[in-house]
């Protein structure tokens, strides 16, 4: 078993980078900043979820001269947003297929004259009827994208699914249903756009992936990749929020400055924010299964279905990334899951972590239990005798080539949890209590990086330069919002070049400087981009060396008295380099057969949940998470994304519900939309385990996501576990409980009163 | 609007400063922008995530819920102040130790509820801070780091505060 090499800077927990801007205020958001001569941007939106414009009224009381007023006939190049399909337009044209689309912008010298225009803007509409469930999208007799509402789908086949019911000792079906949940980054979206003829646009803003932005804005104003820069600003946040978005508000506001000849900034405010961005894909999913007498899986049937809301946007890869999880982390012979993602006229759903994994992780862990309780088998023995061990293959036929720990890590979290013992001691406890306590169990992988071909076709390029003042640089594109990729980014760059980790800093996230490392998205970061500045530092001691004369054993002012003589040299003292897939990656994008992701992460959370049957709400006690995410490469700022990611869990189990009315968002405020405060989280064990993978950067593989794909299906099962009702859906708030509950317990009749 | 401009006063992080603004307009707006004191951040603008948390004559408030004619005449302090010559204070020295901020727009604002809470109990216990920090909403940590950096600082003081034995 691979051992972590000893290391100096990696594996230390060193002070984040950026960690004394951000404690001391002085750290610059978007909505910090400010502009000569900058304006402000708003945005008239439908009001309706379908529908055709008929006119736009202007409130004669108002002196439009002073506005700058921008609609789809000024966008300069495609009135298009860039995502995979381009789908959806910058601005509505003619048509609204959503609730709160953007059809007008507005922008003025005073903020509160803007926002006071948007409500003097009227638009009347001819109504069409909307598409606003899964069902009825289904169901095609309203056509609302395509030809037939449907956004993308997969199959997948492994063996022979039909020839294996006859033979099975037990059949078992179940469906499983969640909800949208809304990031709830606490900085909004926001930017601040100039343009000019000469320089083109220019863009700061709140942003994951700034040649994301990049391209739609090319599109969007018909410019060379040359007049058109953006720069990411401090980011407050982010969970896959700004994966796709900054590319609309971003153009929005380089329409206004275009059309005013000012900077223009444009940051909601969390009801718009709320109302109009993406967010998570609500789903349905429908397992069927086949086991024998010893509780060994023999088939798995499995129908992933997602609503993608009115266009396109990242629908097709959150599927894709569902289709991948719908097995979990376990071994079947036959298997076929059929995937479909339908479009609704709703705010198109989008990347928020885990992206697409805990929805297909929700209905297998959940299934997984019910399968437990149908063949009467004990949940932990059903997994531990399927899960994926090395030399296995997955659905996809991708061979576990890297030893898999799932037994290891099962019985760490058997052991911290003490879960057997807890589970008797709530058995006998619960009999004479109101509160009924049980113990729910996950188990789950999560693929790192981009899917299948994904990481080829992103062709990244990273490195590390030098500059005349003696500071080594890390060159990426790659963003820092939270999950601390400046911190291990330059520690990486330190431990290879030998030098203090002091001296190393993150070159600015602006197109016009840095290359494009790929999006910051897919768990990909330490372990794709994190290898490519590791051998880009190795690549650059080696021309020291050869070229600069740099010893082998060298100071830090020797490596800069080198560095200095290479410049002399050569001009500069850069190192790029290029992904290189790892050895004996294959995927087929036809048949969706082939290596899936290059490496899995993986894991086991543990619930113990509390349901107080006077006030059915449901409580998560404590929780643990034991994980193998390859080398940890800081400690506390791995420990942190587990535990913010198990937080984020929880409040999709029982907290966070979208309520849409007629297909606009009605609880559209933080009073309203509810995420677990400091008093609902529970304590959060995490345990790694560590198991360095030979192409991740110092061994990582990716971590960010892992952590969200396992509350859900653990605190339901829990819930189960506690009061023997089975639920199917989240997010499971207390009137679900008492629905269910409630109708179990005929306990009042003939009580004495 | 033709809202009649007023002068306020206010003590603000230990300085003496006059501003001429519409007496309705928030505390939390005033900071920003007419004080240039971009710590205080806005997260929902309704009282509710606590992003925007300053101390008001030693209350922790909301600056988007406080019209600045309220903080007329008032010391208030800011995440600006708490620092001195450059140098970190032990709370936010124990947040960077503890990673108590990832994205750190909640920060200025928990270090804030903090502080006060600190102030009033040099000794909580996880509990007292998990009521301490309630108003406050933070989307990356789960909370955990906070309140060990919270605990971290207490504990620092303690040993600070301790009399030599012997």
């Amino acid at each position: 078993m691979n051992t972590p090499a000893k290391t100096r800077i990696v594996g230390a927990p060193v002070a984040r980078k950026e960690g004394v801007d951000k404690l001391t205020g002085r750290a610059r958001y978007v909505d910090d900043m400010e502009r000569e001569g900058m304006w402000y941007g708003a945005t008239v939106r439908s009001t309706i979820p379908r529908g055709l414009i008929r006119s736009i009224l202007f409130d004669r009381t108002v002196d439009w001269s002073e506005f700058a007023i921008v609609t789809a006939a000024d966008v300069p190049g495609k009135n298009q947003i860039q995502m995979i399909v381009a789908d959806q337009p910058c601005l509505a044209d003619g048509m609204v297929n959503h609730c709160d689309e953007a059809i007008l912008l507005l922008a003025h010298a005073d903020k509160t004259k803007v926002r006071a225009a948007v409500d003097a803007v009227r638009v009347e509409y001819d109504p069409l009827p909307p598409v606003l469930t899964i069902e009825e999208s289904e169901r095609q007799k309203t056509v609302v994208w395509g030809k037939n509402n449907l956004l993308k789908s997969f199959l997948v086949k492994k063996g022979d699914v039909n020839g294996a019911w006859s033979r099975a000792a037990h059949v078992v079906e179940g469906e499983y249903r969640t909800g949208a949940q809304e990031h709830l980054y606490i900085e909004n979206n926001g930017v601040i756009a100039e343009c000019d003829a000469e320089r083109g646009v220019t863009l700061w803003g709140s942003l994951q992936c700034p040649f994301y932005v990049h391209k739609s804005l090319m599109s969007v104003f018909d410019l060379p990749a040359e007049k058109v820069r953006v720069i990411q600003t401090e980011t407050g946040g982010a969970f896959g929020g700004k994966e796709d978005y900054p590319s609309v508000i971003g153009s929005h506001a380089a329409l206004l400055a275009m059309k005013s000849g000012h900077p223009v900034k444009m940051v909601y405010d969390r009801m718009e924010d709320l109302a109009a961005t993406t967010k998570r894909h609500p789903s349905r999913v429908r397992h069927k299964t086949a086991l024998d007498g010893e509780g060994r899986l023999l088939a798995m049937e499995i129908e992933v279905v997602t609503d993608g809301g009115a266009y396109s946007t990242l629908s097709s890869t959150v599927l894709s990334r569902a289709t991948l999880h719908a097995t979990g982390p376990y071994l079947c012979p036959n298997v076929r899951i059929r995937s479909r993602s339908w479009a609704t006229n709703t705010v198109p759903y989008g990347a928020f972590r885990g992206f697409g994994a805990p929805q297909a992780i929700f209905a297998v862990e959940r299934h997984m239990d019910e399968i437990a309780a149908a063949i009467g088998m004990d949940p932990v023995e059903l997994r531990r005798r399927n899960f994926l061990r090395g030399g296995d293959t997955t659905a996809t036929g991708q061979v576990m080539r890297e030893p898999v720990i799932l037994d290891r890590l099962l019985e760490s979290a058997l052991k911290e949890s003490d879960y057997y013992a807890k589970r008797e001691r709530f058995a006998r406890e619960n009999e004479c209590s109101a509160v009924k306590r049980g113990m729910g169990i996950s188990a789950f992988f999560h693929g790192s990086g981009f899917t299948g071909s994904g990481e080829r076709y992103l062709n990244s390029l990273a490195g590390v330069d030098v500059t005349r003042e003696g500071e080594v640089r890390v060159l990426v594109s790659s963003t820092e919002f939270g999950q601390g990729t400046n911190t291990v980014l330059t520690q990486i760059a330190a431990e290879t070049l030998g030098i203090e980790y002091a001296r190393l800093t993150m070159a600015p996230p602006d197109t016009k400087i840095v290359p494009n490392s790929g999006p910051t998205v897919a768990s990909r970061t330490a372990m794709v981009v994190g290898r490519l500045i590791e051998r880009a530092s190795r690549q650059l001691l080696d021309v020291l060396r050869k070229d600069a004369g740099l010893g082998e054993q060298f100071s830090g002012e020797e490596f800069f008295a080198a560095c200095e003589r290479l410049r002399a040299k050569k001009g500069e003292v850069v190192s790029l380099c290029r992904y290189e897939a790892p050895p004996g990656i294959y995927w087929d994008d036809a048949t969706y057969q082939g290596e899936a992701y290059p490496a899995f992460a993986w894991a086991v959370q543990v619930a113990q949940v509390a349901v107080d049957t006077t006030t059915y709400s449901a409580e998560v006690e404590e929780f643990w998470a034991v994980q193998e995410v390859g080398r940890v490469l800081h400690p506390v700022l791995a420990g942190g994304q587990i535990e913010g990611g198990v937080a984020q869990g929880i409040g999709y189990a029982l907290y966070e519900k979208v309520q849409l009315a007629n297909g606009h968002m009605a609880n559209n405020q933080m009073t309203n939309y509810i995420m677990p405060t400091a008093e609902d989280v529970p304590p959060i064990h995490v345990y790694f385990e560590e198991m360095p993978y030979a192409h991740g950067g110092y061994g990582a593989k990716g971590l960010g996501e892992l952590p969200h794909d396992g509350p859900a299906p653990a605190i339901l099962n829990a819930i189960r576990d506690a009061t023997g009702v089975s639920f199917h859906a989240i997010p499971l708030l207390p009137e679900n409980l008492f629905e269910r509950m409630a109708e179990k317990e005929p306990v009042a009749e003939g009580a004495a009163v | 609007m033709s809202t009649q401009w007023v002068a306020i006063q206010m003590q603000v992080n230990g300085e003496r400063r006059e501003v001429r603004v519409p007496p309705m307009k928030r505390l939390l707006d005033v900071l920003r922008e007419d004080l240039h004191l971009t710590g205080t951040k806005e997260g929902c603008g309704e009282g509710e995530c606590g992003s925007c948390s300053v101390q008001m004559n030693g209350e922790l408030v909301n600056s988007c819920l406080v019209p600045v004619l309220q903080a007329a005449d008032t010391a208030i302090e800011t995440v600006e102040g708490l620092a001195h010559d450059g140098k970190l204070n032990p709370l936010q020295e124990a947040f960077l130790r503890c990673g108590g901020a990832q994205c750190g727009i909640c920060t200025p604002g928990m270090l804030m509820a903090a502080t006060h809470l600190l102030e009033r109990n040099p000794q909580p216990s996880v509990a007292e801070i998990r009521e301490g920090l309630a108003g406050n909403l933070c989307r990356c940590t789960g909370f955990i780091r906070i309140f060990e950096s919270v605990v971290a600082a207490a504990a620092e003081s303690r040993t600070r505060e301790a009399p030599h034995a012997g």
